[in-house]
């Protein structure tokens, strides 16, 4: 089976320019069926970029985006239908309750039996206390766990994810994690995970790429890219990576 | 009371002023504004007052009427603010949702906000002025549906700038429909503005129906002239400020903005 064939995402040659500056420059990857790619770099490395132009909500400058076979340019409903995401940056109406909030992103995606699958999906990410609560009157962490519910709730074959678990305390944390593992594994749900907590991305990624000013310069599996760039862990090869201004492709 | 404090937020908001010509302009609108219609209405009394009987029929029509208009285009424009002000773009426009289904959304919206305001305003005119907007007859009818299609026109072309310049531009939502009110004729005839503003109030659909409305209730005359003329530039603004919409968005994509919220 090709390559082309055998991903879910495919990226070629991603390119974006805002005027002079490049936020993403040539960058290409695919994710695998069930797979999760782990999108590792500092601030400013192209990250927030690439998942927008993912989305179809930045249009690149240059290159590809073809997911389940579909090119995202000429097939943008098709394919939306069967991505989503969630970010921790992105809030949801404020002024609607849970459920409510819940039930408008179902009809987005056109969901049937929308209330045994909102049922579904709040009990699994333990939302039953809150699920009637305006949504402005969330903690942080009940707040997260709404945008994954969100984002779960569509049943999706691809899931973006900016820094989930960010904002939670490590019992949240973990409990999510636990959630996308089982999710990834019942439904052969591909994922795409941002993060700076580098032992969640170890955790986590089957891959990971790293992003530094717009270019990718490594690829691979954490313990592959910590043995290439001889570190003793992933952290260190991201402050190695972050720190130097203009770091050789490892690829 | 500190002055540097004072001193200190005075500066937050001129700042605000040094790079925004939206609200500089803001500053002179509405004056601007309420000196040309009460200047157009003093010349249109002056000059017919004996020839025009019992003029507040007009006025009381002409501002429900006005209000149809105004509700439609907030109907539009307020429904994207929401959005704006949520941060829920980027969950709209990240989803299947089409740009023309999200102008049918808030077209529909629009047209629960007109239904509702205008029975609220019609009851009210009955009660407390005796005055029932029925006496335009069956004309009201299509009255009504050019006006909400002209006000969808213009909430559609103002959502588009705010797109573009961002939550700088949010007071157009409530502003850019008063610069088509001295044009739209809606207190006055066209025959009072200078022939040069005649030329621009003539491609606008809203005076033909303002025109038509005085022409129902003056001498009875159906109004069939001012509807065709009415209809037909409604038609060919419509499909102009969606390809317009649709061009912004692209735009927008294209520099990031779609995403990018504040100042």
């Amino acid at each position: 089976m090709d390559r082309m064939s055998n991903s879910v995402l495919t990226v070629s040659k991603l390119t974006k320019r805002f005027g002079g500056f490049t936020a993403v420059d040539e960058v290409s990857f695919e994710i695998r069926p069930g797979e999760i790619l782990g999108l590792l770099g500092p601030n400013g490395a192209g990250k927030t970029t690439t998942i927008q132009m993912l989305l179809g909500v930045v249009t690149p400058t240059s290159g590809s985006i073809e997911a389940f076979g579909l090119d995202l340019s000429t097939h943008r409903e098709a394919v939306l239908q069967q991505i989503n995401f969630s970010s921790t940056y992105i809030a949801m109406p404020q002024s609607l309750t849970v459920e409510e909030n819940l039930w408008v992103v179902a009809r987005l995606y056109g969901m049937s039996d929308i209330a045994s699958r909102v049922n579904q999906i709040v009990k699994k990410l333990e939302m039953e206390e809150f699920r009637q609560k305006v949504t402005r009157k969330l903690s942080s962490g009940q707040m997260t766990r709404l945008t994954l519910a969100k984002a779960l709730l569509t049943a999706p074959r691809l899931l973006f994810l900016d820094e989930p678990t960010a904002s939670l305390d490590p019992d949240i944390a973990y409990k999510i994690r636990s959630i996308l593992k089982e999710e990834r594994r019942s439904s052969g749900l591909s994922i795409l995970y941002t993060s700076h907590n580098m032992r969640e991305m170890e955790e986590m990624s089957d891959r990971i790429i790293f992003l530094q000013r717009g270019r990718l310069v490594a690829e691979g599996t954490a313990q592959a890219i910590v043995e290439r760039f001889g570190k003793a862990d992933l952290e260190e090869v991201f402050l190695n990576l972050a720190r130097e201004s203009n770091v050789p492709s490892t690829l | 009371m500190k002055l540097h404090r004072v001193t200190a937020l005075i500066l937050r908001h001129l700042y605000l002023y040094r790079r925004s010509l939206p609200r500089i302009m803001e500053i002179f609108y509405w004056p601007f504004l309420d000196l040309v219609i009460w200047g157009f209405i003093t010349l249109y009394l002056a000059r017919y007052q004996s020839e025009v009987p019992g003029f507040v029929t007009f006025f009381l029509g002409a501002l429900i009427l006005w209000d149809v208009l105004f509700r439609a285009q907030q109907g539009i424009t307020i429904t994207f603010l929401e959005e704006l002000w949520a941060r829920n773009l980027m969950n709209l426009f990240a989803s299947p949702l089409k740009p023309s289904e999200f102008l049918a959304a808030t077209m529909a919206m629009s047209v629960m906000k007109v239904t509702v305001v205008s029975i609220v305003l019609a009851g009210c005119a009955l009660i407390f002025y005796s005055y029932n907007v029925l006496i335009i007859g069956v004309w009201l009818i299509p009255f009504v549906l050019n006006l909400v299609i002209t006000g969808w026109i213009i909430g559609v072309l103002t959502t588009s700038l705010i797109m573009r310049f961002g939550q700088e531009a949010e007071v157009l939502a409530w502003s850019m429909v008063f610069l088509f009110q001295p044009i739209s004729c809606v207190f006055y005839p066209m025959e009072v503005l200078p022939a040069w503003l005649k030329a621009i109030a003539w491609a606008n659909p809203a005076a033909h129906i303002f025109e038509g409305m005085r022409g129902v209730l003056i001498s009875g005359e159906a109004p069939f002239s001012n509807l065709v003329w009415a209809v037909g530039l409604n038609g060919v603004l419509l499909v102009g400020v969606v390809i317009w919409f649709y061009r912004t968005m692209a735009y927008c994509k294209d520099q990031g903005l779609l995403v990018r919220v504040g100042e």
